[in-house]
């Protein structure tokens, strides 16, 4: 009778905390993601498919923050240099020294990683406030190194990154069903979000089990966790291990789809952006991230869309109205701010919310 | 030698300014324990109204105290309308509000006056004149002289008045303060109020001269963060000093590195002065002046 009634929604064992798909709703979910995966790249256009790749890439470097930021609770600005260390990794290790597709990403990956190790120990001496202002300085430092070695970076000018993601004959950019070929940036939808799938899967793998504990409970307490065994040195050493390497594996993506890069590309702006990500979709989560990711992404593109329609937004600001350069900033930081205020758990929650709502129906709690 | 004095002058005005900047983001972060990134669009914000303020033929220091004042209110209407609320959240939560704070600010700036460099109209120009060989900009001496006035004003304050008093005990332990009447409302929007009239100032100097005002005026108040650091977070007296230090070093590595090191980058000033804060830190965690948080189990 127990195993009959034992609701599978509700968290009753220290097993149902490790599952993957907690029942099969969460199954079917995953299924029509799998589907819509599959689809969406044939039924949008050419413009649609190349944000979603945008995306896609960022909802891992998102992710990457998440587990720094959202479970180890090390806020860090500097997340827009190991991106920017990913990409000038791709151009090097693909361009320059020809390495084949999974090694260059990986490579990307594990230079990343390495940088972020070096960087780590400075958090176990800082916290809080002077952390942030630490991993700002590593910003400045980062854009620094990148505008100014020029036979690695290209300087100020850049650099064209020839990284092609193939692999024997499967190549990204020249996938075909059948007879039809698609166009480049079908296929990197497919390779972008197929990327977000394993390492959102790996993500939540590491979040999920006991370095994922250990993490939270620097996070709520270090000097607590220290106490029952957490060694500080080797799990926030190993946040920043992990976090950088993701936001470097997104950054070599980023290179090779955009085949251009510049140090413009990696600006405060950018660490910025992937705070507000994580902020906007749910602080301590990784579907969070994908979300937020996604959100912030289109966000833009839609302002564009409409801008055109509203009558106090002129194109170009000449003598001062609102531009629309200046509308999107002023809505980021808006949005910022109010999702801080009014839902500081960000879409997740939203989200959670609305799941527990009709898993609960007819009752509201 | 005539070159060092004017670099050293150059370099105390620049000094002076970020020890404003620097003050602004003590006083907030002793009231509120929040890194206030919302500061530069304070200053930018207030170097624009002073323009503005001059351009309606309103004579200058008039219009810097206008734009004082005025900025001062917008300090305290974000202290009462978003940080109020935030009390109890996470430091990162807060410091985030005040990011978005700061892209709202910079935006309502280019939203009325563009994006175009706007001449402040102040009364020291590009005037120069020469002591002993060593030439000497006037505007660079009206920043240290009224940085200094400023500054030793707010000491006195902090030092023999009521109110100065009660920030200083509300800034050292809120409840002891609570105890004794001090207000933490009133104190933190005194505090950001505060910080608001000390942006205006530093926004004033920075957009004086031939450097005109436009939204890059807000990336210095960036820049003094390592010198806030470098003096500790917490400290007034540190805000002065890793002002100073900040500000001469980064004229100095301008002058005389750049030119000698030319692979090192054009931009190698900027960097230093982190480059300094980080080596610092390594030593004392909490800056030179700053107070060590204790950790107890």
């Amino acid at each position: 009778m127990t195993a009959r009634w034992r609701n599978t929604r509700l968290t009753t064992e220290y097993a149902d905390d490790l599952k993957l798909f907690r029942s099969r709703l969460a199954q079917s979910g995953a299924a029509l993601l799998v589907l819509a995966w599959l689809v969406l790249p044939l039924l949008l256009g050419e413009y649609w498919s190349t944000i979603l790749v945008y995306a896609g890439i960022a909802s891992i470097g998102a992710i990457g923050l998440n587990l720094l930021t959202g479970y180890t609770g090390q806020v860090s600005m500097g997340h827009a240099v190991f991106y920017g260390i990913g990409a000038y990794s791709a151009a090097v290790f693909a361009g320059r020294w020809g390495l084949p597709f999974p090694l260059w990403l990986i490579a990307a990956a594990v230079a990343g990683g390495v940088v972020g190790g070096l960087v780590g120990p400075f958090a176990l001496r800082l916290r809080g406030s002077y952390l942030v202002i630490v991993s700002l300085g590593l910003l400045v430092l980062g854009t620094h190194v990148f505008e100014n070695w020029s036979s690695v970076t290209g300087g100020l000018t850049g650099t064209t990154v020839q990284a092609p993601v193939a692999l024997g004959p499967v190549d990204v950019g020249k996938l075909s069903i059948g007879s039809a070929r698609l166009s480049r940036n079908q296929g990197w939808v497919y390779f972008t979000w197929a990327m977000v799938a394993i390492l959102g899967l790996a993500a939540r793998n590491i979040a999920k089990s006991r370095p994922g504990r250990a993490l939270q409970a620097i996070r709520d307490r270090d000097l607590a966790a220290e106490v029952i065994g957490v060694s500080l040195v080797h799990y926030k050493v190993g946040a920043f291990v992990v976090s950088s390497g993701y936001a470097a594996c997104a950054g070599a993506m980023y290179a090779s789809y955009a085949r251009y890069v510049s140090p413009l590309d990696f600006s405060l702006l950018l660490s910025i952006q992937f705070i507000a990500m994580i902020v906007v979709g749910g602080i301590g989560t990784i579907h969070g991230s994908i979300l937020g990711a996604v959100l912030l992404t289109i966000l833009p593109r839609a302002i564009e869309a409409v801008s055109g329609s509203l009558p106090f937004v002129s194109a170009n600001g000449t003598g001062g109205g609102l531009t629309v350069q200046s509308l999107n900033q002023a809505l980021f930081g808006l949005l910022i701010i109010g999702f801080l205020l009014f839902e500081p758990l960000g879409l997740a929650e939203v989200w959670r919310r609305l799941s527990r709502y009709f898993k609960a129906w007819p009752f509201s709690y | 030698m005539t070159d060092f004095a004017q670099f050293l002058i150059a370099g105390l005005s620049l000094g002076a300014v970020y020890a404003l900047i620097c003050l602004a983001f003590v006083v907030v972060y002793r009231a509120s324990l929040v890194i206030n990134f919302s500061l530069g669009g304070m200053v930018v914000l207030g170097a624009y109204l002073a323009y503005q303020f001059v351009a309606w033929r309103v004579p200058f220091f008039l219009a810097v105290l206008l734009a004082s004042l005025v900025v001062a209110l917008v300090g305290l209407a974000i202290e009462r309308l978003v940080l109020r609320r935030m009390v109890g959240q996470p430091v990162f939560a807060v410091i985030l509000i005040t990011l978005g704070l700061l892209y709202v600010l910079e935006q309502v700036c280019t939203t009325f006056w563009g994006y175009d460099l706007r001449m402040l109209g102040d009364p020291w120009g590009l005037r120069t004149f020469a002591v002993a060989g060593v030439t000497i900009k006037v505007v660079d001496l009206w920043t240290i002289a009224a940085s200094a006035v400023a500054l030793g004003l707010l000491f006195f304050v902090f030092r023999r008045t009521t109110i100065g008093i009660a920030m200083r005990a509300a800034a050292s332990d809120p409840e002891a303060a609570l105890a004794h009447g001090v207000s933490p409302r009133t104190i933190q929007g005194l505090a950001w109020a505060l910080a608001g009239v000390l942006a205006v100032i530093a926004g004033v100097f920075i957009g004086s001269g031939s450097r005109g005002v436009d939204l890059s005026v807000s990336a210095v108040a960036l820049r003094a963060f390592p010198a806030t650091i470098l003096g500790g977070l917490d400290s007034t007296e540190g805000a002065v000093a890793g002002g100073l230090i900040v500000g001469v070093v980064e004229v100095m590595s301008a002058a005389y590195i750049t030119p000698n090191a030319p692979s090192l980058g054009s931009n190698i000033h900027v960097v230093i002065p982190y480059l300094l804060m980080i080596a610092v830190m390594l030593v004392r965690p909490y800056g030179l002046f700053g107070t060590a948080e204790v950790r107890r189990a």
